[in-house]
C-alpha cells in the first residue's frame, strides 16, 4: 500500500522546560520554535511550507496565530487534536504532506496548559461518574495484575526508573526524583494506583523541523528519518475495550509501524513509551512485543537496577511531566536526539532505530512512529 | 438534558436500538453504527455481568457489561468475594451532570 513515498527526515528541534506558568499556548509554541530558527543553519522563514499546531486547549486559527508570530506565510497550516497523542499524529500529518509532495519543509509546534480541556474526555457516558483517567488506569491495573501477578513493587520500579532518567533531562518538570522506596509510601489514589504512579499534567511546548529527502542537505548534514508509521483508533469510549490487560490499539500501530520501516521488536535500540500511568509502560512494553506478554515487569526492575536507560531515558511522561499536544513531540524530540548521539548522560550507545509510542483515552487510540538514523 | 439524561435522573436506563437490524448504539446516537438507520429508544435489561473492579477509599468501583454489549463503569454496593463473569444488577442510575451507574451483587 505504501509506494513512492519520498523519504522524510527530522532537521532540528526545540523544548520549552515543563513547568507551571501563566504563558498562553502561542506563547509557549513560539519559545520552543525559537531554537529551532537559532540553530538551524540556512533556515529562513519562506522555506517553511506547512504549520501544524498540536494542543487540546480551546484556542481558534492557531497555527494561524503561531505562523504570523513566527514570519511564517505558509501554504498548509492548521490544528491536530487528538488527546494525548496529538503531537505524534500532528508529525504524521506532516509527514504525509511531505512524502505526497505537497510540501517540502514542515514546522510541527505542539504546547499545553496543565489545566488542559483534554485531560477529561466528557463525551464518554460509559465512564459514569469515574470520569478522570486514574479510574481506567486502576482497571488496567486489576485486570493486568490478575492476568499476570503484576505487583504495586512492579509498578513503583517503572516510576522509580523513569523519574531517575528525568533528572538528566535539563526540560523536565521535576528537579528531584522519587526512589522506589517513595514512590511505594506515595498516596493512594485508588487501591492499586499512587499518586506518583501518574503522569503529571503541566505546561510545556516542543516544535521539530521536518523536511522532505529533496531539501533536506540544505539545513543539516546527518538528518534522522522517519521510517515507520502506525495509527489506529478503535473508539473514543474507553468500556469498549474487548481486553483490559492489554492495549489492542497499540498492538497493531506498532505491526503497521514495523512493517513499513522493515524493522522487528528486536532491532529497537531505544523506545518512548506513553507511561502516563505506571500500568501503561508494562502493557505498553509487552504490545508493542518489546518482551513476552507477562515479562514486562521483570525487564522493567532489571532495567531500573542496572541503571539502563533503553526504555524512556527522558524520563518518560512520569518523570518529565504531560503537557497533552506537547508530549508526542517531546518524545519524537528525544528519539531523534538518541539517533543523533546528542542525547548527552540519557545517551544509550549507538541506538540506530528508535520507536515511539504515543496514546490516547485508556489507548483507545494509539500511534507508533520508528526513526532510524 | 438529553433524552438519554432525563431519563437517567428517573432510574430508567435506556438507549439507541437500530429500527433496521436491532444493533444496540450505544453511547446512543441518533443513527446505528452498522446500517445508518434511525434508531428508537429502549429499555435495557438490568441484568449485568463483572468485567473488572476496583477500589477507591474502600468504595468498590466496576466495569460491568449490559445485554453482552453495553458497558458502563459504576459503583458496586456491599460488594462481598466479587469474581470476575459474576452476576450484578443495575441497582439505580441517576444524572447530576454526570451520569450515576450503581450495581449490586445478586444472591
Ligand atoms: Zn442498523
Amino acid at each position: 500500500m505504501i509506494c513512492n513515498l519520498r523519504k522524510v527526515g527530522i532537521v532540528s528541534s526545540g523544548l520549552t522546560k515543563f513547568a507551571k506558568t501563566e504563558v498562553s499556548v502561542e506563547s509557549l509554541m513560539i519559545s520552543s520554535i525559537k531554537p529551532i530558527f537559532d540553530n538551524t543553519k540556512n533556515l529562513s522563514q519562506t522555506d517553511i511550507d506547512v504549520v501544524l499546531t498540536s494542543t487540546n486547549a480551546n484556542e481558534k486559527y492557531l497555527a494561524s496565530i503561531v505562523s504570523e508570530l513566527a514570519g511564517i506565510s505558509p501554504k498548509i497550516s492548521h490544528s491536530v487534536e487528538s488527546l494525548c497523542n496529538s503531537g505524534t499524529n500532528c508529525i504524521v500529518s506532516a509527514f504525509s504532506y511531505i512524502s505526497s509532495g505537497l510540501a517540502d519543509v514542515a514546522l510541527v509546534t505542539g504546547a499545553e496548559k496543565s489545566n488542559s480541556p483534554g485531560l477529561v474526555l466528557n463525551w464518554d457516558k460509559s465512564r459514569g461518574q469515574y470520569r478522570h483517567p486514574i479510574y481506567w488506569s486502576s482497571l488496567f491495573t486489576s485486570s493486568h495484575m490478575r492476568k499476570h501477578g503484576t505487583k504495586m513493587e512492579d509498578l513503583a520500579y517503572v516510576s522509580a526508573k523513569n523519574h531517575r532518567n528525568a533528572l538528566d533531562n535539563p526540560y523536565s518538570y521535576f528537579d528531584r526524583s522519587y526512589s522506589f522506596e517513595e514512590v511505594m509510601r506515595s498516596k493512594n489514589l485508588t487501591d492499586n494506583v499512587r499518586l506518583l504512579d501518574c503522569s503529571m499534567p503541566c505546561d510545556g511546548a516542543a516544535s521539530i523541523l521536518l523536511a522532505s529527502e529533496d531539501v533536506i542537505q540544505k539545513f543539516t548534514e546527518d538528518p534522522v528519518w522517519i521510517t515507520g508509521i502506525g495509527q489506529r483508533t478503535l473508539s473514543a469510549g474507553f468500556a469498549r475495550s474487548k481486553n483490559l490487560s492489554s492495549m489492542y490499539s497499540t498492538s497493531l500501530a506498532s505491526q503497521d509501524a514495523y512493517r513499513m520501516s522493515h524493522s522487528s521488536p528486536s532491532t529497537i535500540d531505544v523506545a518512548e513509551v506513553h507511561d502516563a500511568f505506571s500500568i501503561c509502560e508494562i502493557m505498553a512494553l509487552e504490545d508493542l512485543k518489546l518482551v513476552e506478554p507477562g515479562k514486562a515487569a521483570e525487564f522493567v526492575k532489571n532495567l531500573h537496577d542496572t541503571n539502563n536507560k533503553k526504555i524512556n531515558p527522558r524520563g518518560g511522561l512520569l518523570g518529565t511531566g504531560h503537557p497533552l499536544g506537547a508530549t508526542g513531540i517531546a518524545q519524537t524530540i528525544e528519539s531523534y536526539q538518541q539517533l543523533q548521539g546528542t542525547a548527552g548522560k540519557r545517551q544509550v550507545e549507538k541506538a540506530k532505530t528508535a520507536l515511539i509510542h504515543n496514546m490516547s483515552a485508556a489507548a483507545t487510540s494509539s500511534t507508533v512512529l520508528i526513526l532510524q538514523s | 438534558m438529553s433524552r438519554f439524561e432525563e431519563e437517567l435522573k428517573n432510574n430508567n436506563f435506556v438507549c439507541s436500538e437500530c429500527s433496521k437490524c436491532q444493533k444496540i448504539v450505544w453511547p446512543p446516537s441518533e443513527y446505528c453504527n452498522k446500517c445508518f438507520s434511525g434508531v428508537t429508544w429502549r429499555q435495557v435489561s438490568r441484568n449485568a455481568i463483572l468485567l473488572e473492579y476496583s477500589y477507591e477509599n474502600g468504595e468498590c468501583f466496576c466495569l460491568a457489561e449490559l445485554e453482552g454489549q453495553i458497558r458502563l463503569v459504576g459503583k458496586i454496593l456491599e460488594p462481598n468475594k466479587l469474581e470476575i463473569g459474576q452476576k450484578l444488577v443495575l441497582e439505580k442510575c441517576d444524572y447530576d451532570g454526570s451520569e450515576k451507574f450503581i450495581f449490586k451483587t445478586i444472591e
